[in-house]
């Protein structure tokens, strides 16, 4: 057998030490997708510092009125707490659309961030994958590739990164706090993955040794509303075709601020800058919310096999946003 | 999904005489739900070993080299099992069961060699590290409907003759008033029982075999197993108390069994080995895909003059096994002028199997779309459609019906589910982003049966011992044999012990083919019959090893019946689909079923709403992707493989109208394992038809095959983006 060794981390500083005793190390959380790729031989850790139970578990409004999630918090708990549902709304609805209740009573906030793409070349390691093993090739650019990359893929990977959770943050411009030998810092969670590039083993900009603890979510401008939709084979357990999640709000018939970004479409939570700057100041109609994906999905290169994430997105998009800005018109709804 | 037992579903009251028609729960459910039910990796025999399956990673070649050495150097590893030195193997009528007898790699996924080892970890770690070496060859692994190796095999699956004709389809089909011509496609699909194929064996220094298997059918283990290993039948004993499900994945031995017993000859300890769940797809069989070609030629009334169901599908290379999907074909309608056709060609894939309801589930799926096709043709209702081509005697054979209740199926369905004043234009029904369909299709299934042995004791104490090596895959078996033996006893069933899932038990057949009750049932009838008049003849106090009678049903199960023996019955489908994002959900599925005496309303109702559910899996979510570059099956796990979850299994109804059949077996009841599954692919696509007004015809309707016709939707404006 592999044997690895195992430390069950009390504190963050005890984590962090005992990794700068051990690099190679790796931290687990809830371990549903790292001990699946142990198991696999896709990843091969001596030791394991398990992060999990570390005092990070709490959930907290902060002094600028945001809300501060600590690393450990498990997703269905972060799902069903109240100032997420009703003010993050994108959130939880993100959360409870990814994976299945069994696997969202375990997985961690921390570690639904870092989990690694699904793509089935990378979890078979009887095939070449660049991700796994760099230079080895890709056989998904024309191999089994439905599932994958429509956006910032290269042509060394054209993996997707498969979390609900971290699309949702990227709308509403999360950062994620992160510390490590060298301290603390802070990384807006839209920076956090990389785009492939000719390093597709590296998936975030994290250096080695450095464990997030936690999540900031910044205050929530009254008026606004967000949510998330997700498009899958199946109805539950199924990872995103394509997902959409966003903020919105609207006055005097205008857009005046608007966040989105999409899932299941690129090797990280893609931000659509461009259609926010199509969405900003414009007349809340459809026709702008389909010009607006237009800008983003003009991007867009998809495979043989997956043109159709193109049309989900911007159908997704138009339905998404045109929900959220009537429900801002009508105004008499708290906000969401 | 709807909580209600359809029908009568009441216990009997204390005492009452009542056994079968009654709702009694099944036996071992308590142990199910607490876990104390063992399964055959379960069990783990003093000083036990565990052993690990090499897959090969080429599509086609041979084994040039294996580096056992290395692995034999690794902690805890005992053996590395490859084709130079695994024993010797015996003949057995099942080559996918020569393991590790030769060089030839005839697909990926193969298994090159066992790792044996102290722990299943090192046993893990061992078989990851074997460097295997192979001269490799061009492999070829994709189904085309115009493959240049197709061939016409002499039989199908069930020793159904490949090719019918009757009449003359060509000329018929050419002179019809309307004519439908429609290709449909199917991936291949997986049984993926949740219970993974295991087995756990053990040599004694006397010769003997004891495997714990996961099978449907422990005395064909037994049997090949002794072939295989060279020693008598009675040497070995085979158990499969429980079994987590089969679908016909387990319906004769797999390699996990040969291996176990191999590995435990070789090592001389007891080895447990469970198939892990991303191999299973390359080892346990597959239902194959299919291409299938359906010409309808009708009156302009409707009734069908001419019907060809041609259907192309692939086996192995290693053994062939032909999908009989055009052979539900011969028996469902009115067809004077028919061609039922097989053709298949042997690619470097998997060996193909059986899957619940082979060639029926794969086979109505394009039948039943064709004849929605021609209601739509010829502007006839659906249901109406079906019922105007009912045919007096079986088209095939000329065979009377047994009796054939599919007329009171779709009526009573239709009635059930409000059919009538449906919208007979499609693409029409919306609500807010939704399109909604309602569909139809019919449902057959043959009755099966084989001759079975089965022994009935009477104790002392009042209580009875039913000994008969049954199968229980999940169905209930324990629990209607005991109704059926009380009801001959004239006992409650509560005072029946049902003692099944041994070799060393009565011989009995598998479970499968929907036959296992009927079987094992009519044997139980037959001991207990014999029983009751023993116990009749006897005065006084029963002996104290009291009393015993044993049957055969070689000889009225085995008889070849006049009749034309089919379970029947009709789906009916609503879905939704969703203009935004192409997903298509199934919002109410209704069945009804003639099948015969319903033995037990509660156990039968779990098994039609289990197909149902795997055919809403089927026609939506189940998708195989052959990896053509690599040779295998992409989706391999349950996160990629999609079977449905609850969320996709909406409220599910099962109902079933009176049958009374006097040509079937003593209790007057047809297999309802598998008819479920059946048409309800058929229903679901011909709903989505319905609700979208584009005729769809390649399985599953995932979102990638809706999104390019739903384009007319508020909301969507379809971009010029093409694939590259």
């Amino acid at each position: 057998m592999r044997p690895f060794s195992y430390l069950r981390a009390a504190t963050a500083e005890e984590a962090l030490d005992a990794f700068a005793a051990r690099p190679g190390a790796q931290f687990l959380g809830g371990g549903t997708n790292l001990v699946d790729l142990m198991k696999l031989g896709v990843t091969a850790p001596e030791f394991l510092i398990d992060v999990s139970r570390l005092p990070l578990d709490s959930v907290e409004t902060t002094p600028e009125g945001g809300l501060h999630i600590g690393a450990t918090v498990r997703n269905s708990d972060l799902a069903a707490h109240p100032v997420v549902r009703t003010r993050y709304t994108a959130l939880s609805q993100a959360l409870l659309s990814g994976a299945s209740g069994q696997l969202r009573n375990t997985a961690t906030t921390g570690g639904n961030l870092l989990q690694r793409t699904r793509c089935p070349y990378f979890q078979d390691t009887s095939k070449p994958c660049n991700k796994r093993e760099p230079g080895t090739g890709c056989p998904a650019r024309d191999g089994v590739h439905r599932d994958l990359a429509v956006l910032g893929h290269s042509a060394h990977c054209v993996a997707t990164h498969p979390s609900d959770m971290a699309v949702a943050l990227a709308a509403l411009d999360a950062t994620v706090q992160v510390r490590g030998a060298g301290g603390e810092r802070t990384v807006p969670v839209t920076d956090l993955h990389r785009l492939p590039g000719d390093r597709p083993d590296v998936d975030t900009v994290l250096r080695p040794g450095e464990l997030i603890t936690g999540v900031t979510l910044p205050p929530r401008a009254d008026g606004g509303h967000s949510g998330y939709r997700k498009a899958r084979d199946r109805a539950s357990y199924a990872f995103a075709l394509a997902s959409v999640a966003a903020t919105v709000r609207v006055e005097g018939g205008l857009v005046r601020d608007a966040s989105l970004a999409f899932g299941g479409l690129a090797h990280r939570p893609w931000r659509a800058r461009a259609a926010e700057e199509v969405l900003r100041g414009a007349p809340a109609t459809v026709e702008t919310y389909a010009r607006a994906a237009d800008a983003e999905l003009a991007a867009a290169e998809p495979l043989r096999d997956n043109a159709f994430k193109v049309t989900l997105t911007r159908n997704l998009t138009v339905n998404v946003l045109s929900d959220l800005a009537s429900r801002a018109e009508e105004g008499a709804r708290p906000p969401t | 999904m709807t909580d209600a037992l359809s029908q009568d579903t009441a216990l009997p009251s204390p005492g009452a005489p009542l056994a079968l028609d009654s709702a009694f729960p099944r036996r071992e459910a308590r142990e199910k739900v607490t876990g104390a039910a063992r399964y055959a990796a379960e069990h783990t025999p003093p000083d036990c070993a565990y052993a690990w399956p090499v897959p090969a990673t080429v599509a086609r070649g041979r084994v040039t080299a294996l580096h056992t050495a290395d692995v034999l150097a690794l902690p805890g590893v005992l053996a590395v099992l490859t084709h130079t030195d695994a024993p010797r193997l015996g003949p057995s009528d099942d080559p996918t069961l020569a393991l590790l007898q030769d060089d030839r790699v005839p697909h990926r996924g193969w298994y090159v060699a066992l790792a044996v080892a102290d722990s299943l970890e090192s046993a893990r770690a061992a078989a990851d590290a074997l460097r295997v070496e192979y001269d490799t060859d061009e492999h070829d692994v994709r189904l085309t409907a115009d493959h240049p190796r197709l061939y016409t095999p002499e039989e199908a699956n069930g020793g159904h003759p490949a090719v019918r004709e009757r009449g003359d389809f060509d000329a018929a089909f050419a002179a019809a008033d309307v004519r439908v011509d429609a290709t449909y496609t199917m991936p291949a699909l997986h049984n993926h029982p949740m219970e993974p194929h295991a087995s756990t064996a053990w040599w004694t220094d006397d010769g003997r075999l004891t495997v714990y298997d996961s099978s449907q059918g422990s005395a064909t283990v037994r049997d090949t197993l002794a072939g295989l290993f060279n020693v008598p039948e009675d040497a070995v004993t085979v158990l499969s108390e429980h079994v987590g499900g089969g679908f016909g994945a387990k319906g004769t031995p797999r390699a996990q069994v040969v291996l176990a017993a191999m590995a435990a000859r070789h090592t001389g300890r007891p080895v447990k080995l469970a198939l892990p769940r991303h191999q299973l797809a390359a080892v346990v069989g597959h239902r194959a895909p299919t291409v299938q070609r359906v010409r309808l030629g009708a009156s302009s009334d409707g009734v069908i003059t001419a019907l060809a169901h041609e259907v192309v599908t692939h086996t192995s290379t290693v053994r062939e096994f032909v999908e009989q999907a055009a052979v539900p074909a011969r028996t469902m309608y009115t067809s004077p002028n028919s061609r039922t056709t097989h053709r298949v060609v042997a690619l470097d894939v998997p060996t193909p199997s059986w899957m619940r309801a082979p060639g029926e589930a794969s086979g109505m799926y394009a039948l039943e779309s064709a004849m929605d096709e021609l209601a739509a043709a010829t502007g006839i209702d659906p249901v109406e459609l079906r019922l105007r081509n009912e045919p007096a005697a079986e088209p095939d054979s000329g065979r009377p019906f047994s009796s054939r209740h599919l007329a009171d199926c779709l009526r009573e369905g239709a009635r059930r589910f409000g059919w009538e004043g449906r919208e007979a234009r499609s693409g029409v029904r919306r609500a807010g982003d939704l399109l909604l369909g309602t569909g139809v299709a019919s449902a057959t299934y043959p009755v099966l049966v084989s001759p079975s042995t089965a022994t009935a004791h009477a104790d002392r104490d009042g209580s009875y011992t039913i000994l008969v090596n049954a199968t229980d895959i999940g169905t209930g078996a324990r629990t209607v044999l005991a109704q059926i033996a009380a009801e001959v006893l004239g006992t409650r069933p509560d005072t029946v012990r049902v003692d099944i899932g041994r070799s060393t038990l009565p011989t009995a057949p598998l479970a499968g083919g929907s036959s296992g009750t009927a079987s094992w049932g009519w044997a139980v009838h037959k001991a207990c019959t014999a029983l009751a008049g023993k116990l009749r003849a006897h005065s006084g106090e029963l002996p104290a090893e009291g009393l015993s009678a044993s049957a055969d049903t070689e000889e009225e199960a085995g008889r070849e019946s006049p009749y034309a023996r089919h379970a029947f019955g009709a789906h009916f489908a609503e879905v939704q689909v969703d203009t935004v994002t192409g997903e298509v959900r199934v919002r109410r599925l209704l069945g009804v079923y003639a099948a015969g005496r319903i033995l037990n309303p509660r156990t039968a109702r779990s098994q039609f709403i289990g197909g149902m559910t795997m055919g809403i899996g089927m026609a939506l979510t189940e998708s195989s992707t052959m990896d053509a570059g690599f040779g295998d099956f992409a989706e391999r796990d349950l996160a990629a493989y999609h079977v449905p979850s609850c969320a996709d299994a909406p409220a599910i109804e099962a109902y079933w109208v009176e049958e009374d059949d006097p040509h079937l077996n003593p209790m007057g009841s047809k297999g309802i394992g598998e008819i479920g599954i059946v048409g309800t692919a058929a229903a679901v696509a011909n709903a989505v038809h319905h609700a979208v007004g584009v005729r769809l015809r390649d399985l599953p309707l995932t979102p990638d095959r809706l999104l390019p016709h739903l384009a007319t939707a508020p909301h969507a404006f379809p971009l010029a983006v093409s694939g590259k």
